[in-house]
């Protein structure tokens, strides 16, 4: 059958099963629009390219399948930047679709030319430039399989604009050989597997750390029988948050810089460290030298090269964490290596009730911690959480705790402003029955602010939660902790009147004086049928605590300041 | 101190950009090479890129394993300098106006082995073939004539014996 190159990949994209695609047109991309506009396929027009490839990662990490993003060249193309660096930085499947100028034009500095495969390389898992018709069915489909297998990352595919002219028989189209890729089997080496059940047979204070990939590979299930099995305790990195529901008594919460006493504590005392899906980020081992000192470690990763980047292991397993796990659990459970309550777990019961108060928060006023503690009250088990960057996610990471894998969604490797309301809007869409909260920062949620407009205009509604403390909160607090509470630049100074901007975009503005108005409003976002904005006022002067000031050690915790 | 050499062999696809990858993720990833030679090979739609650098076994590793992540890298290996034969290539020209210096400069070509391949009046452009450390030998001692210009080419290796690095 021969078609357009414009219709050729919108064939290829439903072969896909892509049902949305998240972007704003442009002269590269008019033929391709073309093309969708005849199409079945949902288009959600956003206000900003950043924003679609943010949707695109949103939806992505939700379903767990690739999101999908489009932009035209130059401009276009340079704003999906960002969202696709936050994508890498987090193992996302995103796909990018770009436009190009025409062949002839390319690298004679044409109009809205910009070298997006150059610039997206470093950020990409892979950027391919299509440079006949021909070869569309094979890189579309390439691109899929390389964004959602192994370690899942964003892939863009620029296309010239001539290309999406051309014509092309789909049936008769050139193959593609990627021969430096091939999809792992995941399945564990029986070699590691028996050195890490000697391990974790001989060890007496486990503990298991869990990343992003417990979610990339839905392992959390298999995770929390393991955890069981053996009675270890579970920490999470940020992006591990949603591995074990937060309220399961082996559940220690977050790891490191920001983590939870309990679980720093518990990683420095423990005597094997069962790393999964996790990539001992600085954020999360706080001084490299003194972490799992006293360990060994057992790490499990489906990328080989994570294994000794950042932290000597004991026993490597580059498999899937998921069939890892069910594995390590089956042979336990052969052996009869069931534990029950033990020194060890009474240990973790004392370092729990030793710091519960610390987090209780005692002045008055809208205090953070308790505004997550009311939130996770309120709202149901399933619904998301979207973050922005800085205290706020912050303070979810440390009060709002997640019950189910994919309800928690930020951005850990990157730390993007911005990302929250986008996300959320991604998330919605995926997942149109759930609630969609996006708890940010006034300073984020300004930055990708104006996809509002696409909420509303989409009908998706999500339920933003200002944490407005008129400053750039985070760096606010290193500067009062490290510079002598010189606060260079860090005061917004005249902060918009959220309520008033989100009716400017059609959406409802709350304003929130107490509990209870949080509370009311929040129960009236979950029935929201337009996005809504909780402008919920709190002090400049919250800090995140507890904090591990960097270069410190875990158990180095500054608790108040 | 002078840390082991390593040579690094990558068999890559013949596309558009991978040279590109190649260094963009040695540059990002903040990795010391030394020398980098891109060539082709046996087989065709292949190139071989061989890299040396000096640094401790666990960032040869990483650079192993980061760049094997690059869908168009098809297969790579570390080459043990104990297990390989590696030869560079430089062309140097020096002055050679004197014509006792000139016969200086003869016999120490013939003692390392190289050839002139280009002279003139007051010139010699010599090749030199060898290990790094041999044709940095050579160049200290041409460095006392007046070296004019230097070119070399990095490292190419194979693994000695009669398997394929693509093995
Ligand atoms: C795009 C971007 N620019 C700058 C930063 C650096 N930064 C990290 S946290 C932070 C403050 C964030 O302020 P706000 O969104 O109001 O959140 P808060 O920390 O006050 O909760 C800044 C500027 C960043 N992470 N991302």
């Amino acid at each position: 059958m021969k078609l357009s190159g414009a219709k050729a990949i919108v064939d290829s994209l439903k072969k896909e099963k892509v049902e949305v695609i998240f972007g704003i047109p442009g002269g590269s991309t008019i033929p391709f629009y073309d093309a969708i506009y005849e199409s079945d396929l949902r288009h959600i027009l956003t206000r900003h390219e950043q924003c679609a490839a943010h949707m695109a990662d949103g939806y992505a990490r939700v379903k767990g399948v690739p999101g999908v993003c489009t932009a035209t060249s130059g401009p276009g193309a340079t704003n999906l930047v960002t969202g696709l660096a936050v994508a890498y930085m987090d193992s996302s499947p995103v796909v990018a679709i770009t436009g190009q100028v025409p062949k002839p034009m390319i690298g004679k500095d044409a109009f809205q030319e910009a070298d997006i495969v150059g610039i997206a390389n470093p950020i990409t898992k892979y950027a391919f430039q299509v440079t006949s018709a021909s070869q569309i069915p094979d890189t579309i489909k390439t691109a899929f399989l390389l964004a959602s297998t192994n370690r899942m990352g964003p892939v863009l595919i620029d296309f010239p604009k001539d290309v999406f002219y051309e014509e092309v028989d789909i049936a008769a189209a050139e193959k593609l050989n990627i021969k430096g890729y091939s999809v792992r089997s995941g399945e564990p080496h029986p070699y590691s597997i028996k050195k890490a059940l000697g391990l974790i047979i001989s060890s007496e204070r486990p503990i298991i750390l869990a990343g992003g990939g417990v979610m990339a590979s839905n392992a959390s299930a298999e995770l929390v029988k393991l955890a069981e099995l053996i009675m270890a305790p579970v920490a999470t990195s940020l992006m591990g948050k949603g591995s074990i529901p937060e309220t399961h008594p082996l559940s220690l919460g977050m790891l490191g810089m920001h983590g939870r006493g309990e679980a720093n504590n518990a990683a420095e005392e423990a005597d094997l460290i069962i790393a999964v899906g996790m990539r001992f980020s600085d954020r999360s081992t706080g001084r490299l030298e003194e972490f799992g000192r006293n360990a060994k470690i057992i790490h499990i990763d489906i990328d080989p090269a994570e294994i000794g980047k950042n932290v000597k292991v004991d026993v490597p397993i580059v498999a899937d964490a998921r069939k890892t796990l069910s594995t390590l659990h089956q042979k336990l459970s052969e052996v009869g290596s069931k534990r029950e309550e033990n020194e060890w777990t009474k240990r973790v019961h004392e370092l729990k009730d030793q710091f519960s108060s610390n987090y209780e928060e005692q002045r008055e006023g809208l205090r953070p911690g308790r505004l997550m503690k009311l939130l996770r009250g309120i709202i149901p088990g399933n619904a998301i959480v979207t973050t922005g960057v800085g205290q706020n996610q912050m303070w979810a990471a440390l009060h709002f705790q997640v019950l189910e894998p994919r309800t928690f969604i930020t951005s850990g490797g990157l730390g993007a402003m911005g990302f929250g309301l986008p996300a959320s809007i991604g998330a919605k869409v995926a997942s149109p029955d759930r609630p969609v909260f996006n708890v940010d920062g006034d300073g984020g949620f300004i930055m990708t602010e104006q996809d509002l407009a696409t909420a509303v205009s989409e009908g998706i509604p999500t339920i933003s939660i200002i944490m407005n403390n008129r400053v750039l909160g985070m760096v606010r607090q290193w500067q009062c902790m490290f510079c002598n509470k010189r606060y260079s630049h860090t005061d917004l100074g005249k902060v918009p009147d959220f309520v008033k901007l989100a009716e400017a975009y059609g959406a409802e503005g709350v304003r929130i004086g107490s509990y209870r108005e949080f509370e009311s409003a929040v129960k009236r976002g979950l029935k929201a049928e337009i996005p809504v904005v909780l402008d919920v006022p709190i002090s400049p002067d919250e800090k995140v605590y507890p904090m591990v000031p960097p270069g410190k050690g875990l158990k180095e915790v500054v608790w108040y300041g | 101190m002078a840390e082991e050499m390593h040579i690094i062999a990558a068999l890559v696809e013949d596309r558009p950009g991978v040279l590109f990858k190649v260094a963009s993720l040695i540059r990002r990833r903040g990795f010391n090479i030394d020398t980098i030679t891109v060539g082709s090979t046996e087989k065709e739609g292949l190139s071989r890129i061989t890299m040396t650098m000096r640094g401790d076994e666990r960032i040869v590793e990483q650079v192993v394993k980061q760049l094997s992540k690059i869908p168009d890298v098809v297969k790579i290996t570390e080459l043990k300098p104990t297990e390989s034969v590696y030869r560079e290539l430089a062309m140097v020209k020096v002055v050679a106006q004197d014509p006792e210096k000139k016969s200086d400069i003869l016999n120490y070509i013939s003692i390392f082995r190289g050839r002139v391949i280009d002279a003139s009046k007051d010139s010699l452009v010599i090749e030199m073939v060898g290990n790094t450390k041999k044709i940095n030998a050579f160049l200290d001692l041409m460095k006392g004539f007046g070296i004019v210009e230097l070119a070399r080419t990095g490292i190419v290796a194979l693994g000695r014996g009669s398997k394929s690095t693509a093995e």
